[in-house]
């Protein structure tokens, strides 16, 4: 019962935060949906596993979190520096 | 152990749902990047960690097991470290590519892109360096 009501708030947030994914003007926006979206995914592993009666569903959760990060802050070095001769950034922003 | 659990487990699972669904509904509602950076970041992360609680009480009470607890204890230490990291990251990367912060009515903050760029060096006074090369 409580696993259940985690995870159908946690569906429903993610609905939401895809709803941002699709419109957000910016890559930002969209970038921070993703992030947002993948946090919630680790807890939505976990707590189906809680759910299952099967806690080694943690072990996902725990890889996912890591890809997570490094997946967001790789893909934003990409977008925060699109042309390094335009001058727009200074040495110190690299 | 039922009633322990009811009694901790249930308030505390409404919270992070709360926290969850209130960071979700201002992700969509709020009106630029900056805004929606915060409602997102601060109740990711409060949201992650009190429902982490949450299954660290039933791995403590109800399976019993340390390595299950131990995991938990992992997700939610790194969480609290990666989601504000990642949230800083991404706003400074905003504010360097110009991106301008706006009100609720769509005004914008700043004057201008060049502005905002200034606004997320780490050293304020880097870009004379740059006109100086040119």
């Amino acid at each position: 019962m409580l696993f259940s009501v985690i995870a159908i708030a946690l569906l429903v947030a993610m609905l939401l935060t895809l709803v941002r994914a699709l419109a957000g003007p910016t890559a930002f926006d969209r970038l921070l949906a993703v992030n947002s979206f993948g946090t919630k995914t680790v807890l939505l592993i976990a707590v189906a596993g809680f759910l299952m009666g099967r806690p080694e569903f943690l072990d996902i959760a725990l890889s996912y979190a890591l890809i997570n990060f490094l997946g967001t802050v790789a893909v934003l070095k990409y977008f925060e520096l699109p042309d390094p001769d335009s001058g727009h950034y200074a040495e110190d922003d690299y | 152990m039922e009633l322990l659990l009811g009694v901790l487990a249930w308030p505390l699972a409404i919270l992070g749902m709360i926290f969850l669904i209130a960071g979700a509904v201002g992700m969509t509602r709020l009106p630029d990047l900056y805004t929606r950076l915060h409602a997102a970041s601060v109740t990711d992360t409060g949201g992650t960690l009190v429902i982490g609680l949450v299954l660290l009480l039933y791995a403590v009470f109800v399976y019993g097991s340390a390595m299950v607890a131990i995991k938990l204890l992992l997700i939610m230490g790194f969480t609290l470290f990666t989601a504000p990291t990642a949230s800083h990251v991404l706003a400074k990367a905003a504010l360097l590519s110009g991106l301008v912060p706006v009100d609720g009515k769509g005004e914008p903050l700043l004057e201008s892109s060049e502005q905002a760029t200034q606004l997320g060096r780490s050293r304020p006074d880097a870009s004379s360096a740059v006109q100086e090369k040119r």
